[in-house]
C-alpha cells in the first residue's frame, strides 16, 4: 500500500478513480448520518436534550481534527526520513482540511455549549482547549510553509515544525487536562455517563467513518491538484531554461 | 598539523556525479571533480547558474540532490558574506575565530600581513566593504587548514589587495594546500583546473 | 583544544551580540514592563482584582516579552554569514543553538525574572509569594526561550518574520504558561513547580535538535 503511494504514477492512477469514490461514499455515509441524528435518533435528556444531534457532527469532526495531526506528523517523518515526494504532497494536502476540521470541531462545540451552558464559549473544556492549540499549530504550519522561498524548504521547515508540535502534543494535552480538572470538568459531551445507546452509536460511527472516508477522498485530490501544479512548473523551468 | 600532513590522502576533495535543483530547475547534474594538493580549480558561470550552490555542496553546507563529496580535510571557508557582525572589530574578530580552532597564531600579526591594521579596533558597521573582505580573508591565516573554498574572493578588493590574496593563494599551494574558488572575472593566479556551469 | 573551547567562544560572542544587538536588556525589559502596565488600565484598578490576575499578568507579558527577541537571534547570524562558518565546524550544531539560546535568555530573559517582584508589587500581589515565584518565573523563561529559539531558527530566513515566530511559537508556550501560573498561585511547595522545572527540561532536550536542523534548512 505504502508502496503503491510511494510511486507517483502509481498514485496518479489509483487516486484518478479512488479519490471520486472516497468522495462518493463518504458523502452518502455522511448524508445517512445526519439524517439518522436530526430525523431518526429519539432525544436524549442526558446529553442535553435535541442540542445532542450537534454529536453528529462535532464528535466525528473532533475524531479527524486528531487524526489529521497525526496524519500530518507522520507523513512529515516519512518525509523526512525517506523524502518520498508524495509524503510531503500528503502533509501540504492535510493541514488545510485539518486547519478547516478542527474549525468545524470548535464552532459545533461552541454551538452545543451555547444551550448546555448559556454561553458559546466554556474555557474549563479541557478537550475543547487542546483542539483550539492544535487549530494554532494547524495555522502556524501552513504560514510557515508559505513563508519560505522554494518548495523543497517549505517541505523541510514543515517537517521539522509539525514533527515539534507532535512531541509537544501529549505534554500540551496533559497539562490542559490538569488545568481544567482544577477549574471543572465540563465537557459538552459526557462520554464517562452511560454506556451509549445502540440507536446513538451506530450513527455516530458510521458517521466517524464518512468523513474519515471523505476526508482521504479530499486528501487524494488536493495530492492531485499538487501533482498537477508541480508538473505545470517543470514545463515553466523548461520553457525558462530554454531547452 | 605534522600528522595531518604525514597521512595526506591523495586528494583533498572528490565530487562524483552531484546535481543541484532549485525549485523545479536543474542548475547542474552529474557533475564530478577532484583537487590534490597544490592546485586550484575555478568554478565558473553566468549569474545563478549554480557556482555559490556548488561551493556550498563541496562545503557541506548543502545537501546534493544527486551524488556525494568526500572531503577528508579540513577547510576554511569565506562565503559570499563575510560572517563579520556589525559591532564586532577585526580584532574581536579574529580572536573569536581563533579561539573556536584553538589557533595560538598572533591576530595582531595577521591584520598586518592583510593592512588592516588601522582599522583593526573599528566596529564591522564602520568599516568599508574592501576592509570587511580583507577581515574575512584574515581567518585564512588563523588555522593552517589544507582546502580553501572561496566564493568570488576578490570581490570588493582594490588591486594591492588582490595583489596580496592572490600571493596568499600562491603561497598556500606551494605549501601544499589546494583552493577552489568562484570567479566571474579573469583568475590572477593560475588555476590548475575550471569548472564550466 | 578541549571540545569545549569552540563552544564557550560561541557563547561569549552570543552574549556580546545579545548585548550590542538591538539594545538587548532594555527592548525587552521596556516591553514587559509596558505590557505589563497597559492592563490596570484595562482591566480597572480595583486592588482585589488585580492581585487575583497579578501573577497571571506577568506570565503573559513574559511570554510575550520572551517573543519580542527571538526574531533576531539566529537572523542576525544568518546574514552576516556566521551561521555558515558555524554550520562547517566540527562543533556540533546544536550544541551551538543551545549556547546562543541560552546566552540571549540570561541577556534579555533574566532581567525580566529580577523584575517580577516590583511590577508584581504595583499588580498588588502578595509581595511575600513574589520572591519564591522568581524561580518559576526563570524556569519558564528559559522554556519559552527554547522554544521561541525554534521557532526564531525556522523563520530566520523570512524577511519580518516575528508574526510567523509569534504563532509558531505560542501554541508551544501552553504547558509552560499552565504549569507556571499554578506554580506561582501553589508557592514552592506545590507539585507544579515540578511538572514546570520537567517541561522545561522536555524543551532542553527537544528544542536544541530541532533548532539545528531549521539552521541547516537556514544556510542551504
Amino acid at each position: 500500500m505504502i508502496r503503491a503511494f510511494a510511486n507517483p504514477h502509481r498514485f496518479m492512477a489509483l487516486s484518478r478513480w479512488l479519490a471520486p469514490a472516497c468522495l462518493g461514499v463518504g458523502a452518502l455515509l455522511m448524508v445517512w448520518s445526519v439524517w439518522q441524528g436530526l430525523w431518526v435518533v429519539p432525544q436524549d435528556d442526558y446529553q442535553g436534550g435535541d442540542i445532542m444531534r450537534a454529536m453528529f457532527v462535532h464528535v466525528p469532526s473532533a475524531w479527524l481534527a486528531m487524526a489529521s495531526y497525526m496524519g500530518l506528523a507522520a507523513t512529515s517523518l516519512i518525509w523526512f526520513v525517506w523524502r518520498h515526494e508524495l509524503a510531503d504532497m500528503a502533509a501540504k494536502s492535510i493541514a488545510p482540511l485539518g486547519a478547516a476540521y478542527t474549525a468545524m470541531c470548535l464552532a459545533t462545540g461552541s454551538i452545543w455549549g451555547k444551550p448546555t451552558w448559556g454561553t458559546w464559549w466554556l474555557w474549563d473544556d479541557a478537550r475543547m482547549m487542546s483542539v483550539l492549540v492544535m487549530f494554532f499549530l494547524f495555522l502556524g504550519y501552513m504560514a510557515l510553509r508559505a513563508a519560505m522561498e522554494t518548495r523543497q524548504k517549505a517541505a523541510r521547515a514543515g517537517a521539522i515544525l509539525a514533527m515539534v508540535g507532535a512531541v509537544n502534543v501529549p505534554l500540551i494535552k496533559f497539562s490542559v487536562d490538569i488545568w481544567s480538572s482544577i477549574h471543572q470538568d465540563a465537557s459538552v459531551l459526557r462520554l464517562d455517563g452511560p454506556a451509549m445507546p445502540p440507536v446513538y452509536l451506530t450513527p455516530l460511527l458510521i458517521g466517524g467513518l464518512a468523513h474519515m472516508i471523505f476526508f482521504a477522498g479530499l486528501t487524494m485530490m488536493l495530492m492531485r491538484a499538487e501533482v498537477w501544479g508541480r508538473r505545470g512548473d517543470v514545463l515553466i523551468a523548461r520553457k525558462l531554461s530554454g531547452s | 598539523m605534522a600528522e595531518n600532513a604525514a597521512m595526506t590522502p591523495e586528494f583533498l576533495i572528490k565530487a562524483a556525479g552531484l546535481g543541484a535543483i532549485r525549485g523545479e530547475r536543474v542548475l547542474f547534474s552529474d557533475l564530478s571533480l577532484e583537487v590534490k594538493a597544490g592546485e586550484a580549480l575555478v568554478l565558473r558561470g553566468a549569474n545563478g547558474a549554480g557556482k555559490s550552490t556548488l561551493l556550498r555542496m563541496l562545503g557541506g553546507l548543502s545537501r546534493p540532490d544527486a551524488g556525494a563529496v568526500e572531503r577528508p580535510v579540513r577547510h576554511h571557508w569565506i562565503g559570499h558574506r563575510n560572517g563579520l557582525k556589525p559591532h564586532e572589530t577585526p580584532r574581536a574578530h579574529l580572536s573569536h575565530w581563533g579561539r573556536v580552532w584553538g589557533s595560538s597564531a598572533d591576530t595582531k600579526e595577521i591584520a598586518g600581513q592583510m593592512g588592516i591594521e588601522r582599522p583593526f579596533d573599528v566596529a564591522g558597521r564602520l568599516l568599508s566593504a574592501g576592509q570587511k573582505r580583507r577581515t574575512a580573508i584574515a581567518r585564512l591565516l588563523l588555522a593552517d587548514r589544507p582546502l580553501w573554498l572561496l566564493d568570488e574572493p576578490f570581490s570588493a578588493l582594490d588591486t594591492q589587495g588582490k595583489t596580496l590574496v592572490t600571493g596568499l593563494i600562491d603561497k598556500h599551494r606551494a605549501s601544499g594546500g589546494a583552493v577552489i574558488a568562484a570567479l566571474h572575472g579573469e583568475a590572477p593566479f593560475e588555476a590548475s583546473g575550471e569548472v564550466q556551469l | 583544544m578541549t571540545a569545549q573551547s569552540p563552544l564557550r567562544a560561541a557563547f561569549r560572542q552570543a552574549l556580546g551580540e545579545a548585548w550590542a544587538g538591538g539594545a538587548g536588556v532594555l527592548l525587552p525589559i521596556g516591553f514587559f514592563a509596558g505590557a505589563a502596565m497597559l492592563v490596570p488600565f484595562t482591566v480597572g484598578s480595583e486592588s482585589s482584582q488585580l492581585s487575583s490576575i497579578g501573577t497571571g499578568i506577568l506570565w503573559v507579558a513574559l511570554a510575550l516579552a520572551s517573543l519580542v527577541s527571538m526574531e533576531r537571534v539566529f537572523q542576525a547570524d544568518l546574514e552576516d554569514g556566521v551561521l555558515e562558518l558555524w554550520a562547517q565546524e566540527e562543533t556540533p550544531l546544536f550544541l551551538v543553538a543551545a549556547a546562543k539560546i541560552i546566552a540571549h535568555w540570561l541577556v534579555s530573559g533574566l532581567p525580566l525574572v529580577l523584575l517580577t517582584p516590583p511590577i508584581g508589587i504595583a499588580l498588588q500581589v502578595d509581595p511575600g509569594a513574589l520572591v519564591p515565584a522568581m524561580l518559576a518565573y526563570g524556569l519558564g523563561g528559559l522554556a519559552f526561550f527554547l522554544w521561541g529559539g525554534v521557532a526564531g531558527a525556522l523563520a530566520a530566513s523570512v524577511a519580518r518574520g516575528g508574526l510567523l515566530i509569534s504563532l509558531l511559537a505560542l501554541p508551544l508556550f501552553v504547558p509552560t504558561a499552565i504549569f507556571g501560573a499554578l506554580a506561582t498561585i501553589e508557592g514552592p511547595g506545590g507539585p507544579s513547580l515540578l511538572f514546570l522545572g520537567a517541561t522545561t527540561l522536555f524543551a532542553l532536550s527537544i528544542a536544541p535538535f530541532a533548532a539545528s536542523a531549521a539552521l541547516r534548512l537556514a544556510v542551504d
